[in-house]
C-alpha cells in the first residue's frame, strides 16, 4: 500500500513536468500544425496526469478532446487556408503553401 | 498607453494577482491529504440519490443548473461555427472524388467504427454507474464516426454522417435537459431536482433524473460534435472559393 503511494507520487512529479515542458513548448511553437501535434501530446499528458490524481472522467474528456478533437479542428483550418493560398499562386509573398511557412 | 505603462500595469496587476491567489491557495485543503470537505459531501449526497459515479451525481443532480449552463455554451458555440462556417454565396460546393484506399487499412476501418461506436454508447449508458458519461461518451461517438474518413473516404464518411438528422438532434436534446428540469417544478420541488424513482443503487436503471439527463448530454454532444466537425470538414475537403471572388476579397 505504502509503496503504491510513493509510485503514485512519482508518477505524478513525472506527469507534472511533462505537462510543464509540452505546455511551454506548445506556447513557443509558431507553426500551426505543429502546435497542434504538440497540443495533442499536451492532451495526451495531461489525461496521465488526470488518472494518476484518481479523476478518470475528466483523464477521458481530455482525451478525447485535447488528444484529438483539438488538433483535428486546428489542421482542417490550416488546411483551408492553405488551399486558398495555392488556389491564387499570383498573391504576392505567401504564394508557395507548401514551404512550411504557415499562416500567422 | 505607451509600452512603459502597459508594462508597469502588467506587473502591478500581477503582483497584487500573485498575493491574493496564493493567500486563497493557503486556505486550500493540502493536495493529497486526508480531508476533503467538499468531496466528504459530495459522495454522502450521491450515495442518498443511489449513484454509483459521484461525478455524474454531481453534474446531473447536486450542480446539474451548472451542467445546463455548460451544455448551451456548447450548443451556443456548435451554432455560432456553424453559422459562420456555412458556404457563402461566392462558394462553391464540388464534390470530392472517390479514392483509392488500401483493402487492410479498410478493413480495419470497417472493424473499428463499430467497436468505437460501442464503447461510445457504453461510457454514455453507464455515465451513472462507472467513469465516463455524457459528455465523454458523445466525443467518443462523434470522433468515432469519422474513422469512416480516415479508412476511407469523405463520401464514406458522407453516407454514415445524416446531418440534418443530428442537427435536430443536437437543438431537440439541448431543448430536453432544459425541459427535464421542469419535473421537478411540476413534482413541487424546483428546477432539475431530482424526482424521478431512484431505483437500485449500482443497477443501470438507478440514479433517478441522473442517467436521463445524461443521455440527453450524450446526444446533445454526440451530434453536436459531429455538426461541428462537418462545418470544418466541409470548408476543408469541399468548399472552393472561385478566384474571381478572391480577387473581390483583396480589392
Amino acid at each position: 500500500m505504502n509503496d503504491a503511494n510513493t509510485l503514485n507520487g512519482y508518477l505524478i512529479a513525472v506527469a507534472l513536468v511533462l505537462v510543464t515542458a509540452t505546455a511551454t513548448a506548445a506556447a513557443l511553437t509558431r507553426e500551426p500544425v505543429r502546435q497542434a501535434i504538440v497540443l495533442g501530446l499536451l492532451g495526451l499528458e495531461l489525461a496521465v496526469l488526470f488518472t494518476a490524481l484518481q479523476a478518470p472522467d475528466v483523464a477521458l474528456s481530455q482525451l478525447a478532446v485535447g488528444g484529438a478533437l483539438t488538433p483535428l479542428l486546428i489542421v482542417l483550418t490550416v488546411r483551408k487556408v492553405r488551399r486558398e493560398a495555392a488556389e491564387r499562386p499570383d498573391a504576392s509573398g505567401d504564394g508557395d503553401p507548401g514551404a512550411g511557412s504557415g499562416p500567422r | 498607453m505607451s509600452r512603459t505603462a502597459r508594462v508597469g500595469l502588467f506587473l502591478a496587476a500581477a503582483a497584487v494577482f500573485a498575493v491574493v491567489f496564493t493567500l486563497a491557495c493557503t486556505g486550500l485543503p493540502h493536495f493529497g491529504a486526508a480531508s476533503h470537505p467538499y468531496g466528504t459531501r459530495a459522495v454522502a449526497a450521491a450515495l442518498r440519490h443511489r449513484t454509483a459515479n459521484v461525478i455524474s451525481s454531481v453534474n446531473f443532480d447536486q450542480r446539474a443548473f451548472d451542467t445546463l449552463g455548460e451544455e448551451s455554451i456548447l450548443f451556443a458555440s456548435v451554432l455560432g461555427a456553424v453559422a459562420l462556417l456555412r458556404p457563402a454565396r461566392d462558394e462553391r460546393e464540388s464534390s470530392p472524388l472517390p479514392l483509392r484506399v488500401p483493402p487492410s487499412t479498410r478493413l480495419i476501418g470497417a472493424i473499428l467504427l463499430p467497436l468505437t461506436l460501442l464503447t461510445g454508447v457504453y461510457i454514455v449508458a453507464h455515465g451513472q454507474l462507472s467513469p465516463g458519461g455524457g459528455f465523454q461518451g458523445g466525443v467518443v461517438l462523434a470522433t468515432g464516426l469519422h474513422l469512416a474518413y480516415v479508412a476511407a473516404d469523405y463520401r464514406a464518411l458522407r453516407r454514415v454522417r445524416p446531418l440534418v438528422v443530428l442537427e435536430v438532434a443536437d437543438a431537440v436534446a439541448a431543448g430536453a435537459f432544459a425541459l427535464l428540469g421542469l419535473a421537478g417544478l411540476i413534482a413541487g420541488s424546483g428546477y432539475l431536482r431530482n424526482v424521478l424513482p431512484l431505483g437500485t443503487f449500482n443497477q443501470l436503471s438507478s440514479g433517478g433524473l441522473v442517467p436521463v439527463i445524461n443521455a440527453a448530454v450524450g446526444l446533445e454532444v454526440g451530434s453536436g460534435l459531429v455538426v461541428l466537425l462537418a462545418g470544418f470538414l466541409d470548408q476543408a475537403v469541399e468548399i472552393d472559393t472561385p478566384p474571381a471572388a478572391q480577387d473581390g476579397d483583396r480589392a
